[in-house]
């Protein structure tokens, strides 16, 4: 929270009108628990976890849980979560909150009304998120994809660029023209850290390959991925990928006869001929691990980062059309990456115009890579600045 | 650039403008009988999620794609009967009432497909015509496309001979221009608005199957994305002309497919600024269109949004 | 098919005072039974969902203050659309306008970050407005020029304005030390606006907003530009004759309705909000339209009607919290009311009659007062 003066007359003012609506609400319906709600406290909200109250966990998504993606991602892992520690914990979720001043009220009134550890889900709410936990210092806030934390706010996020790097390796195995597309939504660190993960990966098994990028400045608009998809059908990419929401390029793909990869879930459904494999997030386990904490009482603020080695992240099943010395290759490389023998960005690593960014024999730092701005050579495009 | 690449640009040109056009065509209808609905997403969305549960439960192809084809153009319609009762029997605010309906219609489609996503169809395949479809070219972009990009250009040629050559077409000019003297003359007025807007209803549930069962089939909740807002931008932009509506729709799909081309030959302008690129073509040539201020004044529907009382 | 009887709505020789208060009642009544109903339906206790949605949003000092920080930029921006509305020019583009007030006001704090001066914010605030305004003349040029639509034109430049804020946020405004995420860095508290009440977010802007509604309301009864406004909305050839001219005035409209929205707009990323983000604005330049049309393009009308949509978005989240209920059925919801709001007011220049239909009463004649009008299908 930022200090801010303040003017006596306006409380004054509000109280007012706060009281009229008391009086009000007092006249209408008392057979509605407002308990927990009114609990102005927080220490009080937190209170009820040592008793026999099951832990109320919140949920704050960027987008509808419909959304076929990134948000229907994290639903599935709340459910997830449910269904493994059932009658101890209660979870809430409030859907499509945008990014802007709205996510403060709505992370604010899940503090406000009991929740006890509460996960928001999209980077735009990393500022919000800090100032309510200000407000709420024995509230566990867990927020996905940040760089920010504080005593009571950790955040996590999966290496889904390792998911990129062994997909790549599919990609770059699988293609005929050496050309790869690439629909990317917007220039952040992590979809700039997913193509040159996916690139260094087709590369590492096919030097010739280039990749394709096109940006389609949004999220999530199926329409517009797959047109995006086949404009790069059109200039010779046969696999494509997507860092976008909804499988409109694996559609694209099966349409037109090439390949996809797959990303946020399986969408093998989507694409039965032409879907390979994808990267899936899989948070179910961890939404778990981190609720259990709090039940425990020994949850501690971190940077998750997990990968495959903690199974927060893995690859879809197979297509046939991978043939198995493809798969073996693959797998073998997963396994290295398990084993920390084998690291995507190892060096050394140029840039498109050449510069050494990465020094032989050395990996990127989490840092570097958390700030990614640049792509490595083999890329098709110029990274937006 | 290779003829294959510009043949192939062309192809997903008419494809992107398919759903624009199939809007623009129903609220051309409808707003030359005076009537300006705004509730297109909402129209939108309902006809992408009902034809999408149609297809999914009597199968994506014959008589199943054909049922859910009708039941999304159903369900335009009674979207559009309920902005039809409030602004043209109860003579509420259009502009308002549409926006309502697109409120409305995002809750209801995202509520009625909640069990629905995640699911995947097959969806209607192109049809490539006989001989036609082989032509060089020509073959590729016009002959090998799926049947609603045909009943759309079908539609419009028809809507253009409506508005041309039959009686019916004059009355419902007649009642978008001047309400007032169309009743003098003995013209059921309200019942030609209703039944604009139900027309503008079906084709625009059409233009939202199109998107469900067509360009990406499957439901997810809000996949028309603004596609609505710039169908209703086409129609001011056709001047209320049928052939200029079919012009701007392609306009605007190739405007939307080159700021993509564009992209894959590493020209070095932010995306962002490339996605204003239709926009800005469309004020542009709109700006080149009205200039002409006696021609223009002659294309808008007189009485265009403004609310009909028989006698007040 | 023609009933025998028929509920005929007939029209008032004038405008029934009492029905202008009566008929948002009637439309909250009529709300409440079918919401009953859809929750029952849904298998819901109504009366407490009812509650949860209307009532406990405001059970407390920071319920309220949060509704006020939410109507807020609605609230501006409605405001100006009503002028714009009364003088029948169809601004569709307060969202763009809104956006490049953000845009622009955090450039300019951004830029004065490092200075300590009592009129950086003041001058924040200006350049926001001012921007607002700069988006909307485009529109009046284009429409007093080439006599180019408006609507079409604003609605294109939302688009516009929305993609330069990415553009910018993505680009030159990013916040250096920020891991190249698309956010400026938070503005320093000499850039911010004051708070009003200590632990809400209560900000000055609210006052800017309420101050507007009252200037609005000045402007358009008190005022001889008022007066022309509305001469000019009532119909342009009568303008010409008293010799105003209209090009003036659409320009005066267009202008001042961007000021607000771009005001609107660098309020959002200056108070709540704090630093310039992708999203400033989740829709608030649309919602403002509904919100400008029921309140009946009145300022207090206005006022109403922006605390009737803040609490509809704030007890929708509050559903999804207590009862777990989807946002599909807040929309739902949503829609419901505001189809009732807005249908109701017929009641204020008609009343309802039941009648004995006589044979070819469907086919009125021209212009006279008490013609009747069937409801349902003509």
């Amino acid at each position: 929270m930022h200090a801010k003066r303040t003017f006596p007359i306006a409380r004054l003012a509000l109280a007012g009108l706060a009281l009229t609506t008391a009086f009000l609400s007092g006249c209408s319906k008392p057979e509605v628990d407002t308990a927990e709600v009114k609990t102005e406290s927080p220490q009080e909200s937190v209170a009820s976890v040592t008793g026999q109250e099951p832990l109320k966990v919140g949920f704050v998504y960027v987008g509808p849980t419909g959304d076929a993606g990134w948000t229907y991602s994290h639903d599935k892992a709340r459910q997830f979560m449910q269904a493994e520690l059932g009658d101890k914990v209660k979870t809430t979720y409030v859907e499509s909150v945008a990014e802007g001043a709205d996510s403060e009220r709505v992370i604010n009134q899940l503090a406000k009304s009991g929740h006890q550890l509460i996960f928001t889900t999209s980077f735009g709410y990393m500022n919000p998120t800090l100032k309510v936990a200000k407000r709420y210092p024995d509230v566990k806030f867990e927020h996905s994809t940040g760089y920010k934390r504080a005593d009571n706010v950790g955040t996590y996020f999966d290496r889904a660029y390792e998911g990129r790097y062994l997909t790549g390796m599919v990609a770059g195995l699988m293609t005929k023209n050496d050309t790869l597309g690439y629909v990317a939504s917007f220039p952040i660190p992590e979809v700039v850290r997913g193509i040159n993960a996916f690139t260094l990966g087709a590369q590492a098994v096919n030097p010739d390959v280039k990749v394709k990028v096109v940006w389609v400045s949004t999220w999530y608009d199926p329409g517009k991925e797959r047109e995006a998809a086949e404009t790069m059908i059109l200039q010779g990419a046969d696999v494509l990928t997507q860092h976008t929401d909804s499988p409109g390029v694996i559609n694209a793909a099966e349409a037109q006869g090439v390949y996809a990869i797959g990303y946020h879930s399986d969408m093998s459904e989507y694409g039965k001929t032409a879907h390979l494999t994808a990267t899936v997030h899989n948070w179910g386990p961890l939404y778990t691990r981190k609720a259990q904490a709090v039940l425990d009482g020994d949850w501690e603020s971190e940077a998750f980062w997990g990968g495959f080695a903690d199974e927060t992240l893995s690859l879809a099943p197979f297509n046939d059309a991978v043939p198995e010395d493809v798969r073996s290759r693959v797998e073998a490389a997963k396994a290295a990456l398990i084993a920390g023998e084998l690291h995507p960005f190892h060096g050394p690593l140029n840039d498109r115009s050449g510069v050494e960014k990465l020094a032989a024999g050395s990996n990127l730092s989490d840092e570097d890579m958390l700030g990614m701005n640049w792509f490595v050579a083999g890329i098709e495009g110029e990274l937006p600045q | 650039m290779d003829p294959d690449l510009i043949a192939n640009i062309l192809y997903a040109t008419i494809r992107t403008g398919t759903p624009l056009l199939l809007v623009a065509l129903g609220e051309l209808v409808c707003e030359k009988s005076g009537v300006l609905n705004l509730g297109q997403e909402g129209m939108m969305l309902m006809g992408a999620v009902a034809g999408f549960i149609a297809a999914y439960h009597l199968g994506d192809s014959g008589i199943g794609i054909v049922s859910a084809l009708v039941l999304a153009m159903a369900a335009g319609a009674l979207m559009s009967l309920l902005f039809a009762f409030i602004t043209l029997s109860l003579n509420a605010n259009q502009v308002a009432s549409g926006l309502a309906l697109t409120i409305f219609g995002l809750g209801l489609s995202s509520f009625v497909g909640l069990g629905y996503v995640g699911i995947a169809l097959n969806g209607i395949q192109p049809w490539e015509l006989p001989l036609l479809s082989d032509l060089p070219l020509l073959g590729k972009v016009l002959f090998s496309h799926d049947p609603l990009v045909y009943f759309s250009l079908a539609m419009a040629a028809l809507l253009a001979w409506f508005f041309r050559s039959t009686r019916a077409g004059l009355i419902v000019k007649a009642v978008g221009e001047s309400p007032e003297s169309a009743q003098a003359l003995g013209l059921p007025v309200l019942r030609v608005r209703y039944l604009a807007v139900l027309f503008g209803g079906a084709m625009t549930g059409l233009a939202g199957a199109y998107l469900s069962l067509v360009y990406t089939p499957l439901w997810a909740d809000h996949m028309s994305a603004g596609r609505g807002w710039i169908a209703l931008a086409l129609v001011v932009f056709a001047s209320w002309r049928v052939g200029r509506a079919v012009l701007g729709a392609y306009l605007f799909g190739l405007m939307s497919i080159m700021h993509l081309v564009l992209q894959g030959f590493e020209i070095a302008i932010s995306p962002n600024l490339l996605a204003t690129l239709p926009y800005l073509v469309t004020i542009a040539v709109l700006v080149l269109l009205s200039s002409n201020q006696a021609r223009s004044k002659l294309f808008a529907p007189l009485s265009l949004g403004k609310p009909f009382q028989p006698g007040h | 098919m023609k009933l025998p009887l028929n509920i005929r709505l007939e029209a008032r020789g004038e405008r029934s005072r009492v029905m202008v208060w009566l008929s948002p009642a009637i439309a909250g009544l009529a709300t409440l039974v079918c919401g009953s109903l859809l929750f029952a339906a849904l298998g819901k206790d109504p009366l407490q969902t009812l509650y949860t949605f209307f009532v406990l949003p405001l059970s407390d000092l920071h319920g309220w203050s949060e509704l006020a920080v939410k109507c807020t930029p609605i609230l501006l921006c409605a405001v100006g659309l009503a002028i714009c509305f009364r003088a029948k020019v169809w601004n569709i583009g307060a969202e763009g306008q809104l956006l490049l007030g953000a845009l622009v006001g955090s450039w300019l704090a951004l830029s004065l970050q490092e200075s300590d001066q009592w009129w950086n914010l003041p001058l924040v605030l200006l350049a926001g407005a001012g921007a607002g305004a700069a988006w909307a003349a485009i529109p009046a040029l284009l429409k007093t020029r080439c006599n180019t639509n408006e609507i079409l034109t604003t609605i294109m430049l939302n688009y516009i304005g929305l993609n330069l804020l990415q553009y910018a946020v993505h680009g030159p405004l990013k916040d250096p030390a920020g891991f190249n995420f698309p956010e400026s860095a938070l503005f320093n508290d000499g850039l911010l606006l004051p708070v009003l009440a200590e632990g809400t977010r209560l900000h000055l802007g609210a006052v800017f907003a309420l101050l507007a509604v009252v200037a609005t309301w000045v402007l358009l009864t008190r005022t001889f530009v008022g007066f022309q406004i509305r001469v000019l909305g009532e119909d342009v050839r009568s303008a010409h004759f008293a010799g105003f001219r209209a090009a003036k005035l659409v320009w005066l409209v267009l202008l001042l309705c961007g000021a607000l929205a771009g005001l609107a707009g660098v309020v959002e990323v200056t108070g709540p909000i704090g630093q310039l983000v992708p999203q400033v604005s989740p829709g608030y330049g649309y919602a403002a339209i509904i919100v400008a049309f029921l309140g009946r393009l009145h300022p207090l009308g206005i006022l109403f009607a922006s605390l009737l949509m803040g609490l509809l978005y704030l007890g929708g989240e509050m559903v999804q919290i207590e009862l777990g209920l989807p946002l599909a059925i807040t929309g739902l919801f949503q829609g419901m009311l505001l189809f009732f709001l807005l249908a109701s007011d017929v009641l204020i220049s008609h009343r309802l009659r039941i009648v004995r239909a006589a044979p070819g009463a469907t086919t009125a004649t021209v212009v006279s007062r008490t013609e009747n009008l069937p409801i349902g299908v003509p």
